[in-house]
């Protein structure tokens, strides 16, 4: 395998060899390494922008009245925080991860369909810049909630519209991207390179796709439903023509669960690639994970309408959608207990990818555990639409699949850059970020208990105290993000060299390439064994 | 022997075809949800209701409240002619609404009902009301609709007051097929 990339150059493609420099280098790039980048790079900047709005809300829930927004534009803040993290910020991370790893991973030269995913790419730009730039048209920004809910969100202003077609391009963009993802996944292995010798990010990556494809074309169903109705005299949503508005929620969670498992199994993947590195022991339970993967993947769609239990619905269904969510928990648990085994009388270091991935496992826990809370129906009609919600899936979300992009991100940083990045600003960003997530979002349990409603500008007075707890913590985590940025920065400018594989226990094909990766890389494949 | 090209263009079309599947698979979710609805008898305001018991529980009043909503700036009067009434569980009651198109257009117009509290809907059974049908009123034109009902005895005992809420929506468009 060593001698298998040393000659890339040589037989590597004439076009590339003078390929366009400066901006017009990443505009017309199809190379995966690049994209890979602009991706990561693109979803960092939506990672601030959308803290930004959150450090608004934060701001405003720190005392009860009204401080510094209107609650139109409170609301706008809510809506916009969760729009942007979802599909501006945490699912271009992971693609991005798959755009620079799949390849390398197993031992192809590029994404199958390179200058498709240019484009994937470059239609996320204009995308976020229509959804940020509806905050300046008359009405503000979409104010509906991140789920946009009919009828709040046929009735709002142009700025829904430029939502819905942010949406939509990101959509597509995701359709794209996942198909080039399956493609390559199942078309371009290296030679002996068996779907069950693949890496478990591979795996985890190549259902997140499936799921993508399956669920992103119904999302791009409901909003051009959302549309005709706001302007094409449909009634789809309207109860007065014959519509109903709790249709829409059926249909945006047929889309909105296993979303948010595409949102996590990629997040699994990488945390299965970071523990057997660290605990330098193989992955415990390699093919459970796999099923474990495929089963919560599956069960996803048959569990949407655990979002919807107080639409009043007939007790049957809620108690097939109670049982069947809970079943989810099954799968999860079989990860999390192949994890925990990996580390069993492992020889583990913590750098600063495996406390991120330890911090993982902790946190994204304890997020489980609130959702199977969360599952049971009674007691969901108590807590649905209040803060206990937010602190759930803040801390599978946050503490999920943000953790895990960030282990992931010191992981191959040393493969990406060349350098080793500094373990201390590295330990520094851990410590902060898990001291400072547990202060936002731990008092947000008790607040949801004790009855406090989401997407609400002002409280009780009895809130106050944790609410402010809650607001310091998210000034310092957003602040501990800075360390992050600098981590990065100072990795990519220089630093101590980094040898071909800087970890002891990780085994996989990228780590036999040199780093920084070259430009090309496989294109003659390596030969598993 | 198919290059790697070929069979890549391949799956692509397979996936690409799945994607379009899902998008008209969502437009599917509909009609497919509005005859679940139908069959599981989930949501069926603005049909007749089946009464089976008509027994009068003369122990017994509920107080039924009015209320009447008009919804996006529709240029109607809307009201009940009574505000309340007292009655028993399981007698026939009928009250009369009333709407006026102040404007100098035809308009159609949907009214959907709904309950406080929400528990009182599956006790409230609607024999004949305006809400069944679409109402279109020429300009000027007035007209008195009834609601016949009966509270099931079943109710819950700590329900003493049931309101019961029109919300009368435009249905654009509607008025000229109506002519």
């Amino acid at each position: 395998m060593e001698a298998a990339h040393t000659h890339d150059h040589a037989h590597g493609h004439d076009d590339h060899a003078h390929h366009p420099t400066g901006l017009m280098r990443w505009v017309t790039t199809t190379n995966h390494k690049d994209i890979g980048t602009l991706y990561l790079l693109f979803s960092l900047t939506m990672f601030f922008i959308g803290g930004l709005l959150a450090f608004g809300i934060r701001a405003e829930l720190f005392q009860p009245g009204l401080q510094y927004w209107e609650p139109e534009f409170f609301n706008q803040l809510t809506t916009m925080h969760g729009l942007i993290m979802v599909f501006g910020a945490i699912m271009p991370a992971f693609v991005g991860f798959a755009n620079w790893q799949i390849p390398m991973m197993i031992g192809a030269p590029d994404m199958a369909f390179a200058r498709m995913n240019n484009w994937s790419f470059w239609l996320l730009p204009p995308a976020a810049i229509l959804l940020v730039s509806s905050f300046f048209v008359p009405g503000g920004a979409p104010a509906a909630g991140w789920t946009i809910y009919a009828p709040l969100s046929t009735q709002m202003g142009p700025g829904m519209d430029l939502g819905i077609f942010a949406l939509h391009i990101m959509g597509a963009s995701s359709i794209m991207g996942s198909i080039n993802i399956v493609t390559t996944i199942l078309n371009m292995r290296a030679p002996g390179m068996t779907l069950m010798k693949m890496p478990l990010f591979v795996w985890t990556w190549l259902i997140t796709a499936y799921l993508l494809i399956a669920v992103m074309p119904v999302l791009a169903g409901a909003i051009t439903m959302v549309l005709t109705d706001r302007h094409f005299g449909t009634n789809f949503f309207n109860a007065a023509g014959g519509g109903d508005p709790v249709m829409f929620q059926h249909i945006f969670w047929f889309f909105g669960h296993p979303e948010v498992y595409i949102m996590i199994l990629p997040a699994f993947g990488i945390v299965s690639q970071v523990i057997p590195a660290f605990a330098r022991k193989p992955l415990f339970g390699y093919a459970s994970m796999v099923y474990a993967t495929s089963s919560i993947a599956i069960l996803s769609f048959i569990v949407w309408a655990h979002h919807m239990f107080t639409t009043g619905m007939p007790a049957a269904g809620q108690l097939f959608f109670m049982f069947a969510t809970m079943l989810i928990a099954v799968p999860t648990g079989v990860k999390v207990f192949n994890w925990i085994a990996t580390m069993w009388k492992g020889s583990m270091t913590f750098e600063t990818p495996m406390l991120f991935a330890c911090g993982f496992l902790f946190v994204f826990s304890m997020g489980g555990f609130t959702g199977l809370v969360c599952a049971i129906t009674p007691i969901d009609i108590q807590i649905q639409d209040t803060y206990y919600v937010v602190a759930h899936f803040h801390y599978v979300l946050v503490a999920g699949s943000l953790f895990a992009i960030f282990s992931g991100t010191y992981f191959w940083l040393p493969k990406w850059t060349g350098h080793m990045y500094s373990e201390t600003l590295g330990k520094a960003h851990f410590w902060l970020s898990i001291v400072f997530f547990n202060i936002t979002f731990f008092p947000m349990h008790f607040l949801g208990l004790a009855g406090m409603p989401r997407r609400i500008p002002d409280y009780a007075m009895q809130f106050t105290d944790f609410n402010m707890i809650a607001s310091i913590g998210a000034l310092g985590f957003g602040l501990a993000q800075l360390l992050f940025v600098a981590a990065i920065v100072k990795c990519a400018r220089g630093g101590e060299k980094a040898p071909a594989n800087p970890w002891e226990g990780a085994d996989t094909l990228e780590w036999t390439l040199p780093s920084p990766a070259p430009y090309h890389s496989f294109v003659t494949p390596p030969v598993i064994k | 022997m198919v290059t790697l090209t070929q069979s890549n263009l391949q799956t692509m079309r397979k996936l690409f075809i799945v994607a379009l599947a899902m998008f008209g698979f969502g437009f599917a979710l509909i009609p497919f949800y509005q005859k679940i609805c139908e069959v599981t008898g989930v949501n069926l305001l603005l049909k007749p209701a089946e009464i089976s018991n008509t027994q009068v529980d003369v122990t017994r009043f509920v107080t039924i409240e009015f209320d009447s909503n008009l919804r996006s700036s529709l240029p109607w009067t809307f009201k009940p002619l009574e505000t309340s009434v007292r009655i028993h569980p399981g007698e026939l009651t009928t009250v009369l609404y009333e709407i006026r198109n102040t404007s100098t257009r035809a308009i159609t117009g949907q009214a959907v009902p709904s309950y406080g509290p929400n528990v009182a809907e599956q006790y409230f059974k609607k024999l004949d009301c305006f809400c069944f049908t679409q109402q279109t009123l020429q300009p000027g034109e007035s007209r008195q609709m009834q609601v016949v009902f009966v509270i099931e005895s079943g109710l819950p005992k700590d329900v003493g007051t049931i309101t019961l809420s029109y919300s009368f929506f435009e249905v654009e468009g509607a008025a000229k097929k109506a002519g």
